[in-house]
């Protein structure tokens, strides 16, 4: 805990909710996008519909999911359909609006890598995949991608284009047939980034309290771009606060919970 | 007609060396207990199918059964990487693993177009995605009616599927309800199917009419195990052991006490053994 009375992860949780609108129909991804979109909901769009590509749709979880698939994301669902379903009517059929995307390797065209560190065919590190993400990142009609900064993750060419954002940059997207925006927002720990209109590299439009230019360029592999009217993000309210590390400690119990019971009662995992 | 079995015996009866066969469940309804049969059965050679491979293809691939993965999520999900995967992937141990990789929406499609009778899948996919340029199964079609380019992969047809599912009747009819993921069209794509169930009970009359049922004549047999899907769950039946899959974690990560893990928890065990796995984990499901 930084001076401020909030760290930077919680300004980037903060920072990114706010962006999701009460209307907005969001395919959450795990981790960072799902802390997110559940402040969002506990906040200022308690009716926004989050979409897990399990199959949950209009899912309110108490706690965070550890997985996509938990039981309280069903439980919580308005409906839960089969994963063809998922994949074909209601994201492939365009009835998302934000994909909400986090990445282990990111490009300043927001170009994601999930796949590969080094050589496909011989890699130096396996990484899980795409999993949704490749259709996810060109189906929904724009992504918002979020991440904590750092050299290794924010680079200037990835691996592996795991998932398309704005390719080369330009109307690299169009050419493609992609008639989807791709990604137009990223918020990291540091700042909130949006894509030039023109060349679609991904700017630094505001810095979150305390942060200097030379601390964003110090944590990301590329010579980044400032925005010419900088702005800084609005401090967290007690209410944001609150709200993410009620949510924090309400998740961490239940896991905690968990994993102490099943070290009690299983010694064969 | 299906028949009900012992899991060692539907497991003999229906899966044989060199299978393409599918474990499937997302998430939710993991078949485990069949997974470990077929480990102590010591099948050779399979192409393991399955859109997130999970700890049970981590497994089965570490102890050497697998030739080939197809797969859209090589990941422990909410905890990190398949380290046993890896292992093969990144270093040919314990030998080396083809790998066939996809994203979930063209899974999802490849197992719908199986359960079809379709011999490959259209979709608007893998635009501008690098998996297209490296794995040679994912092709384009031209509708002839727009012109548009849509991303085409072959059908998933197994030649054995097995799922978990909470419960059959006695006449062998099955219910999967909760996150249905991808078990119809897993069971309806393969030429064969095992169901491994929590429990039998009498009928289904007291059923909402739409929830997922199998009927008995898709289904080749049926074995009881409860807690077959452990550590993952079943939905009215026990929670998802998360504290299994951080453990998971540290265990694959060494060799040495990989092959112990699996000689204590799986080959030295039976499928008996399940129920008792989950009993801490009832409470609250």
């Amino acid at each position: 805990m930084s001076e401020l009375g909030f760290t930077p992860n919680e300004m980037m949780t903060i920072a990114a909710s706010r962006a999701l609108r009460n209307d907005d129909v969001c395919f959450v991804g795990i981790g960072a996008p799902s802390a997110a979109c559940n402040v969002a909901r506990l906040t200022h769009a308690p009716d926004i519909t989050l979409i897990y590509e399990s199959g949950t749709i209009g899912t309110a979880p108490d706690v965070l999911p550890l997985s996509i698939g938990d039981g309280e994301l069903c439980d919580t669902a308005v409906t839960t359909v089969s994963v063809p379903e998922m994949f074909r009517y209601w994201l492939q059929g365009g009835r998302i609006s934000i994909g909400f995307l986090g990445a282990a390797q990111l490009d300043k065209f927001g170009n994601i890598n999930t796949t590969v560190i080094g050589d496909y065919a011989h890699p130096k590190t396996r990484l899980p995949g795409g999993g949704g993400a490749p259709e996810i990142a060109t189906s929904s009609k724009e992504i918002y991608i979020t991440m904590a900064q750092t050299k290794r993750g924010m680079v200037e060419k990835i691996d592996f284009y795991t998932s398309f954002g704005h390719g080369e940059g330009g109307d690299h997207r169009q050419r493609l047939g992609i008639d989807t925006k791709g990604p137009t927002l990223l918020i990291t720990d540091l700042a909130i980034w949006k894509p030039d209109p023109v060349t679609k590299e991904f700017t630094v439009v505001s810095l979150h309290p305390g942060v200097t230019r030379e601390k964003v360029q110090e944590t990301c592999g590329w010579t980044v771009k400032f925005a010419d009217r900088l702005e800084e993000t609005p401090a967290p309210t007690e209410l944001e606060l609150k709200t993410l590390r009620d949510l924090k400690a309400r998740t961490d119990a239940a896991h905690k919970g968990e994993a102490v019971s099943a070290k009690r009662g299983s010694k064969d995992g | 007609m299906t028949k009900f079995l012992l899991l060692s015996r539907a497991v003999a009866e229906n899966l044989k060396n060199g299978d393409t066969v599918a474990f499937e469940g997302f998430t939710h309804l993991i078949p485990t207990a069949a997974a470990h049969e077929a480990i102590r059965q010591g099948f050779k050679d399979l192409t393991l199918v399955r859109m997130t491979p999970d700890l049970i293809y981590d497994q089965m691939i570490g102890i050497g059964m697998a030739k080939k993965a197809i797969f859209s999520y090589a990941g422990n999900p909410g905890v990190g990487l398949l380290r046993r995967l890896r292992d093969a992937v990144e270093n040919g141990f314990p030998h080396a693993l083809e790998i066939e990789e996809h994203s979930h929406a063209a899974m999802a499609n490849a197992y719908e177009a199986g359960a079809a009778g379709l011999p490959c899948a259209i979709f608007r996919g893998y635009r501008g995605a690098e998996l297209a340029k490296v794995n040679p199964n994912i092709k384009s079609v031209t509708c002839p009616f727009t012109g548009e380019v849509l991303a085409a992969v072959p059908a998933v047809r197994p030649d054995v599927t097995f799922i978990h599912a909470q419960k059959a009747n006695k006449k062998g009819d099955v219910l999967v309800e909760g996150i249905i993921g991808i078990q119809k069209e897993a069971v309806l794509a393969a030429k064969r199917a095992v169901v491994t169930v929590e429990e039998v009970v009498d009928d289904f009359d007291d059923l909402h009419p739409n929830l997922t049922v199998l009927p008995n004549w898709t289904v080749t047999a049926i074995s009881v195990v409860p807690g077959g899907a452990h550590p993952s769950y079943t939905h009215g039946y026990y929670n998802r052991d998360n504290a299994s899959y951080l453990e998971w974690d540290e265990i694959a990560a060494d060799r040495d006490r990989f092959r112990e893990w699996m000689q204590k928890n799986v080959i030295e065990r039976t499928a008996d053994d399940f129920a008792g796995r989950v009993e801490h984990l009832r409470n609250a499901a």
